[in-house]
Formats: structure tokens, sequence, C-alpha cells
């Protein structure tokens, strides 16, 4: 095969130096405290809620983003209506947007003096700085993966299958469950994979609006921040390798599934 | 279970329309509905199934009027030219579906619905595949899978959108005959469409060809080929060449001499005469209703064809038996043995 040789030895390089170093030089100082010291830090009440905070959100947040996300793909690939082409360069803004900014403006947006807020808060409901606010910012940044993973696959199903259901018996309903769903279902999986992680990494977007209460609405990243700030170096390596660890092991897993998602629907 | 088309017109921006049609499929009859792209026959075939609404017009299957049925409940069994199988699904499962969609009170039961599928899948010669899915099938196999799905649900007809369409030469002749067995075990009156002629005149029992949305003629293979309707069939169903002709006395006239053929009223002009290559037939330089030069000859199965360049630069087809003696440079006369007679339009 040409060109084997260099792009595989490009690839290992990239890796090497740009992805395994840092990730190996993390564990390397975080491993100097032992596996007892690591437990030690993951069960501070503290750190432990954070890490809660920061993996449960991010997992409703990116299984929300996945089906509006869908949705939105649908509308955008289905249907011809008059500015399909402007909201389908919108959906990509989350992607452009320095974090910070939309951190601020769904902040300013849901504060309770804001425009969405002011008609939330008399509801009961309170958005901003508050678990709801990590919320609504991770399914903002999570949106976009979502769509365009499953964009190209909607595009792809043929018309005739639909007919072809519909011609068969089977109501819009069954046929939408039945025969629209299951190929879409390994691309709906990426977009999750990939939402998932970007929220659990995301930082910028999410402090402007969480208030930041400890064991409340604190996220695992800014902890170790804050760790930092401390100059508690071993303990935001700690915090940072526990994430490391959690983050792989659920990519594998939802990995897992695609894998087995495209064996049982017929991709060869 | 006889169709019916009655008046039946639609009106597209662009696309091929249809303009008051009216059609009968007899029960158990085998059609071909032929005509070249954009005639409007697969728009026909869509309206029959459900799956494109006409402007006016009504559908019937026997004696009930399924103008304003949904597509759902017409139990049409329907095969799309790309097959349109359920990627994701196994062979056993595509077939089955029709089946298990069906509301709780109607749906067979489990081991019902093994039998039957597996009774259909000998049927379309495929056991032993129900396990695969349809990346892992050729073509052919696919198109017999979607025929068995079709049949799956036992559709009250069966229409065929360019079934063959997609295949290759050899596996579209092969389909064709085993697509007359399979209609013949199972007596499903049954509609395709087809633009191929050969096709159509091999397996229908009968033929009806549609041109720019319009009905030219329905009837059996020999009737569109021996006595076609209009210029239309006859040009479309095979080569023909055009000769302008004269009726004097009863009798019709080829640059003033006559031909052989029967004349449709006693005087008047103009006509042209619609010959097939085995209309006409080599003669001396000089005679004959035509003269030309023989720019090649070729052999077509057990004939041989000529080719005569007349001296205007049209050419002619003619066929003569395989040991002829023509060459090519040869001068020669052409005489019109045969023919069809239409007034020119």
């Amino acid at each position: 095969m040409p060109g084997f040789g260099i792009t595989l030895g490009y690839t290992l390089l990239y890796l090497g130096l740009l992805v395994l170093l840092p990730l190996g030089a993390l564990i390397a100082k975080a491993s100097g405290i032992g596996l007892s010291g690591i437990i030690a830090v993951a069960v501070e009440p503290r750190v432990a809620a954070a890490l809660w905070t920061s993996f449960s959100i991010s997992l409703v947040a990116a299984a929300v983003a996945s089906l509006f996300g869908l949705l939105v793909a649908w509308a955008l690939t289905r249907y011809d209506f008059p500015g399909r082409r402007i909201v389908d360069a919108i959906v990509d803004l989350p992607f452009a947007l320095p974090t910070a900014v939309a951190g601020i403006a769904l902040a300013a947006l849901y504060a309770p003096n804001g425009w969405v807020g002011s008609f939330l808060e008399p509801l009961g409901l309170k958005v901003a700085y508050t678990p709801l606010g990590i919320f609504v910012a991770l399914v903002f940044i999570g949106l976009p993966f979502a769509v365009r993973t499953v964009q190209p696959l909607i595009a792809d199903i043929e018309r005739e299958l639909e007919e072809a259901s519909a011609l068969l018996g089977a109501s819009r309903w069954r046929t939408v469950w039945s025969i629209l769903l299951p190929p879409l279902l390994p691309g709906v999986l990426t977009g999750f994979a990939l939402a998932f992680a970007r929220a659990v990494g995301e930082y910028g977007s999410v402090i402007f609006i969480a208030g930041n209460l400890p064991y409340v609405s604190e996220i695992a990243p800014l902890l170790i921040v804050i760790k930092l700030s401390e100059y508690d170096y071993t303990g935001a390596t700690v915090i940072a390798t526990i994430m490391l660890a959690i983050s792989f092991t659920a990519l594998l897993v939802i990995n897992l599934l695609q894998a087995w998602s495209r064996k049982r629907f017929g991709y060869v | 279970m006889g169709i019916r088309v009655a008046g039946v017109t639609k009106a597209f921006a662009g696309a091929a329309a249809l303009h008051d049609i009216d059609l009968a499929v007899r029960p158990g009859e085998l059609l071909a509905l032929l005509g070249p792209s954009g005639s409007g026959k697969t728009t026909l075939l869509r309206i029959i199934a459900g799956l494109v609404e006409a402007d006016r017009g009504q559908v019937f299957f026997g004696g009930l009027d399924a103008t304003t049925l949904p597509v759902q409940k017409r139990q049409v069994g329907f095969v799309f030219q790309h097959y349109a199988l359920f990627k994701h699904m196994s062979v056993a499962d595509n077939i089955a579906y029709g089946l298990r969609v069906r509301t709780r009170a109607s749906r067979p039961s489990r081991a019902e619905i093994r039998r039957r599928t597996s009774e259909l899948l000998d049927l379309v010669q495929l056991s032993g595949y129900e396990s695969r899915f349809p990346s892992q099938l050729s073509g052919g196999q696919r198109q017999r899978v979607a025929l068995a799905r079709a049949l799956a649900v036992e559709p009250r007809v069966l229409l065929l959108d360019e079934p063959f369409g997609a295949l290759d030469a050899k596996v579209r002749k092969d389909l064709r005959a085993w697509l007359r067995d399979i209609h013949e075990r199972t007596g499903k009156t049954t509609v395709f469409v087809t633009h191929d002629q050969d096709e159509a005149l091999e397996l229908a029992d009968r033929v009806a060809v549609l041109n720019q949305g319009r009905l030219e003629q329905v009837g059996s293979p020999d009737d569109v080929q021996d006595h076609p309707a209009t210029p239309f069939v006859m040009t479309f169903l095979g080569q023909a060449a055009r000769f302008p002709a004269d009726i004097r006395d009863g009798r019709v006239l080829v640059r003033g001499k006559p031909v052989p053929v029967a004349a449709s009223r006693s005087q008047g002009s103009p006509f042209q005469l619609y010959c097939r290559p085995w209309h006409l037939k080599p003669t001396a330089p000089g005679q004959g209703h035509q003269t030309g030069t023989i720019s090649g000859v070729r052999r077509l199965g057990s004939m041989r064809r000529i080719e005569v360049l007349r001296a205007d630069g049209a050419k002619l087809e003619v066929e003569v038996p395989l040991a002829t003696s023509l060459r090519q440079g040869e001068e020669i006369g052409l005489e019109i043995v045969d023919g069809v007679l239409f007034p020119e339009s």
C-alpha cells in the first residue's frame, strides 16, 4: 500500500506528541500520591459533588441535544423553507462563538431580570445560577454536534423506503420508528458522544451561568482551576485524571454501542 | 381482481403529465405499460398504487372504488426499480415486515409469519438466505426479495416499476422468464412499467403504449406489432422507414407505383407509408419503388440487415436472408411488399 508507512508514522507521531504525552505527564504527576491518594481525593465531598454535577448534567444535556439535534437536522434536510440556509448556518454558531461570550449571553438572558428569566421567575423556575443553567449551556454547546452528525444520514434516506413501508400497510409512526430511525442510530450515537465529550470539558460558557456554588452548581473543571490557583497541583491533576478515566470509559461504552448498532442493522 | 382506471388526469409542473387515461386490466392479466421516458407510465402506476394523487379520475380494484383509499389501505404489492429494501433488516425481516405491522387483531401468529416467509423464500428461490442483509445480495437477488416482500401481504394486485431496469442484460433475461413463471403460479393481476419494447412484448399478455401522457394503443403483443394504431406505436416498437404515399382509385401508390397495401379509403393524399426492414425486398437497380447503394451489410441473428443509402442521403434498412449475394457498394432497387398506412399528420 503506497503511503501506508508515512501516514501511519505521522498518525503515531501526532498522537504521541500531542495527545498521549500531555496525558501521560498528567497521569504520572497524579500517580505520585498513589491509588489510595487518588481515591481519597475522589471521595472528598466537594470533589465528588463537582464530578457528579459535571458528568450527570453532561449526560442529560447530551441526550437532550441529540434529540433536538435530530429534529433540527430532520427539518433542515427534509423540508425546504425560506431562510433554510440561514438557519443551517446558525446551527454552527455555538462552534464559532467564544464560549465565554455564550456563557455571558445565556446568563443575561436567563437571569431573574433577563428577557427569558423574567418570564420563568414567576413560574418558580430558576435557570441562571443553578444546575439547570449548566444544563441549558451544555445543550447549547452540544447541539451542533448532534445536528451535523445525523444530517448526512438523513439526506441519504431514500424516499422510496418510506413509500415501500406505507405500501406494506405501515402507519406513519411505524414507518418512522421501524424504517427511518434505525439507520440514523449510529449517527445519533456519534453526535451524542461528541456532545457529551464537549460538555464534560466545557468551561467558559458554564461558569458564567452556573453560579458556581460548591456542592450545588460547581463543575469539576472549575474545581481544577480553583485547585491550581491554590497551588495544589497534585489535587488538580488528580481530579483531571479521574475525569479522564470516567470520560474514557464513557466514550468506550458509546463506541461499543455504536459498533453493536452497526452490526445489528447490517452495516458491513 | 381487475384494475380499472377511468378518466385519470394529472398535471405536473415540468414532469410527465397524464391526459384523461382510461385503462382496464383484466383479472389475472399481465399488462405492460410501455413508453419512452417522460411518457407518464410511472406516474400512472403510482396513481394506481396511491403514491400519487390524480387531479381527476378514478381507480377501481374489481368493484371497489379505491380513488380515495390511502396507500396503507390499498393492499397493492409494489416493486421499485431500485428495490427499496430495508437495509437494516435481514431478508426474512424484510419479507415479514408487511405482516408484522398489522394491528394485533389481524396479525398472523409468529409461527404463521415464519411459515409464510419461508414459503415465499421458496417461491423466489432464495431459501437459505433468510438471515442475510440486502447489502450481501446481488441485484437480481435483491429484486426477488422485493417481490417476495410485496407478495407477503397477499396484495389485491401487483405493480412493478421498471423491475429489471437496474440489472444487467443476462440477469434481466433470466428474471423475465422467472417473473412470467411466478405470475402463472400466483395468478395475480400484474401491471409492470418498462421502456424496453422487447421486454414488454415478450412478457406481457397485453401492452399499453403511452406517449406524452396519452394512451396510444392497448392490445396484445401481436396487435400492437401488426396493427399499430398510430405512427408513434409503429416507430416506437421497432425500426420503420417512412415514405410519402397517395391513394388513387383505391390503390396505394409510392412514387406513382402501386404497393400491395390495402387502402383505407378510395382517394386522398397525403399519406405516409411506414415499412419495417422486412417490408422491403431487394430487386434489380431501377426496378421497385426505391433505389440506392448498399452502404453496409450486418448480421442480425438468423438474418442479414443491409443498409441502403439513397441519393438524398437517407438510409433504409432491409432484412435479407443470411446467404445473400449482395455486397457493399452495389447499387440496388427496393420493392415495397408490405407496410402500414397512416394519414399525414
